[in-house]
């Protein structure tokens, strides 16, 4: 008699995710890599990625910065054969790449996303302070390269210091919702 | 009247960087005769990044403001490309995984709210292009659009990954909007191309690159402007031009408006009102032919 025992590989835990469990069915066709935007920005391209996924190189796929190029521009997901959602697929790995604590130390786009996501999580993205507030923290210097563009939008009427806000129970509302959303642990 | 929910999402609200998108929207759909009731209290609805940084957090962001409109029964409308992806993948994952929409409903319940999965949600050209259509358009038309030549940008997310609107690599909505505007849709062979999205902010030079590339397939096809359906690609192309120029040493000087803002012009409602004093290219040597057909069509005449 076998024994069959269970080891969770790097490719089941993807699976898990949703919108992640079609990377099983991929052929290396190389159509994702083909319709990417960015793919010759990537240290491995999209087509790379999944063989790698497949191989378990954990680390490896989750440190890359390929991900973190993606644009979310869903040419690959509508031109796949095979039906995979391939942004979602790498807005998975993105996802698994902050849990893991792997992320590409040169890329800015996880501060970034960081960042997003904290103001979003208050309600409102005030367009302002999000691209001060990443500016400052990353590269102050080009935070005074950008000042020409701010002072022209500033000009225009399209920079508010004012951020829009919730009502207080709304604010409230959001922040039980999400308190509670965060004690269920993940989506999977 | 036909009525909607308006979800104007943070950069066409009142404090958000598009908010010329909002006001010709609102006063192109009083002459179209439908009427857009903002959604009260809503949040952000995540945009892109949220997904990759809290993913259970993200649907219930979205998941709050499906199950405020529900409540109303209408279709919800966003003129943003990026509400219009989040708000319809929202509602076809909680359909096709259980396990996913149970710990959304479950936290939502903390909130005090229940979500059926029932809103459909629409972008703005949608709305245009498939209630309205393009006879009534043409029969509010007042101005003289004819000759103007502008480039349809679509963007990625109003056709990718597709939700029922348009073909997602080859889309016409837009091209035929123009056309019964009176005005000419240039050919544009990366309409559908990436703009770089947010990673204007992270990765500017590699984003810069993709814009330059919109930015001469728009103009070597001899358009003079182009129109937008997304507040993050007008911002793009618009505010960061001049970023574009100084990096490739190009001139392009195309001004870049909302299909909304083009639409009111149409319309005969004045500049103001559509915000085109918000427009970082300033559109007004393209439109003074518009405005002022007399003295331009004088001078134009001396000249040839």
């Amino acid at each position: 008699m076998v024994t069959e025992t269970k080891t969770n590989t790097f490719i089941d835990e993807i699976y898990d995710i949703p919108g992640g469990e079609s990377i099983r069915l991929c052929i290396q066709c190389g159509t994702c890599t083909a319709s990417c935007p960015n793919a010759d920005r990537m240290e491995h391209t999209p087509s790379q990625l999944i063989a790698m996924a497949r191989a378990d190189m954990r680390e490896e796929v989750l440190s890359s910065n390929a991900m973190w190029y993606c644009l979310s521009c869903y040419m690959c997901t509508v031109r796949c054969p095979r039906g995979i959602k391939f942004t979602d697929l790498m807005h998975a790995l993105e996802y698994l790449s902050i849990q893991a604590g792997l992320v590409h130390a040169k890329t800015l786009t996880p501060t970034m996303y960081r960042l997003f996501n904290h103001y979003c999580s208050m309600g409102n993205l005030s367009e302002l302070w999000f691209m001060t507030r990443f500016y400052l923290q990353t590269n102050p210097l080009r935070a005074w390269r950008m000042i020409p563009v701010a002072l022209n939008m500033l000009k225009r009427g399209r920079l508010s210091i004012r951020s829009r806000k919730l009502t207080r129970a709304g604010s409230n509302q959001l922040q039980v919702i999400l308190d509670k959303a965060e004690s269920l642990g993940g989506a999977k | 009247m036909k009525y909607y929910t308006y979800f104007p999402g943070c950069s066409c609200s009142s404090e958000g960087g598009a908010k010329a998108y909002n006001w010709s929207m609102q006063a192109v759909s009083k002459v179209l005769d439908f009427e857009l009731v903002e959604l009260e209290d809503w949040n952000c609805c995540g945009s892109t990044p949220s997904g990759s940084v809290d993913e259970l957090g993200a649907f219930c962001l979205a998941g709050r403001d499906l199950a405020v409109a529900e409540k109303r029964g209408l279709d919800m409308v966003t003129p943003c490309s990026a509400c219009y992806v989040i708000f319809n993948r929202t509602n076809s994952y909680l359909k096709q995984y259980p396990k996913l929409k149970a710990k959304v409903d479950e936290a939502l319940t903390a909130g005090d709210l229940k979500y059926h999965g029932t809103v459909k949600v629409r972008h703005m050209l949608d709305i245009i292009t498939t209630d309205v259509g393009y006879d009534a358009i043409k029969s509010k038309v007042k101005k003289n659009l004819s000759g103007l030549k502008v480039a349809p940008y679509y963007g990625c997310q109003i056709v990718r990954p597709g939700f029922g609107f348009d073909h997602p690599e080859s889309p016409q909505s837009l091209d035929k909007l123009i056309s019964s505007l009176g005005a000419e849709p240039t050919p544009f062979p990366l309409k559908t191309r990436c703009c770089g999205g947010s990673l204007i902010i992270s990765e500017e030079a590699l984003a810069l690159e993709l814009t330059q590339k919109l930015l001469e397939s728009a103009s070597s096809n001899g358009a003079e402007c182009l129109v937008t359906v997304c507040p993050l690609c007008q911002t793009n192309l618009d505010a960061y031009q001049s970023r574009v120029n100084r990096k490739f040493k190009t001139n392009y000087r195309l001004p870049v408006l909302f299909f909304s803002q083009l639409m009111g012009i149409a319309f005969g409602i004045d500049g103001k009102t559509l915000g085109l004093n918000t427009n970082i290219v300033s559109p007004n040597a393209v439109l003074d032919r518009i405005y002022n057909p007399i003295s331009y069509t004088t001078t134009h005449q001396i000249v040839s």
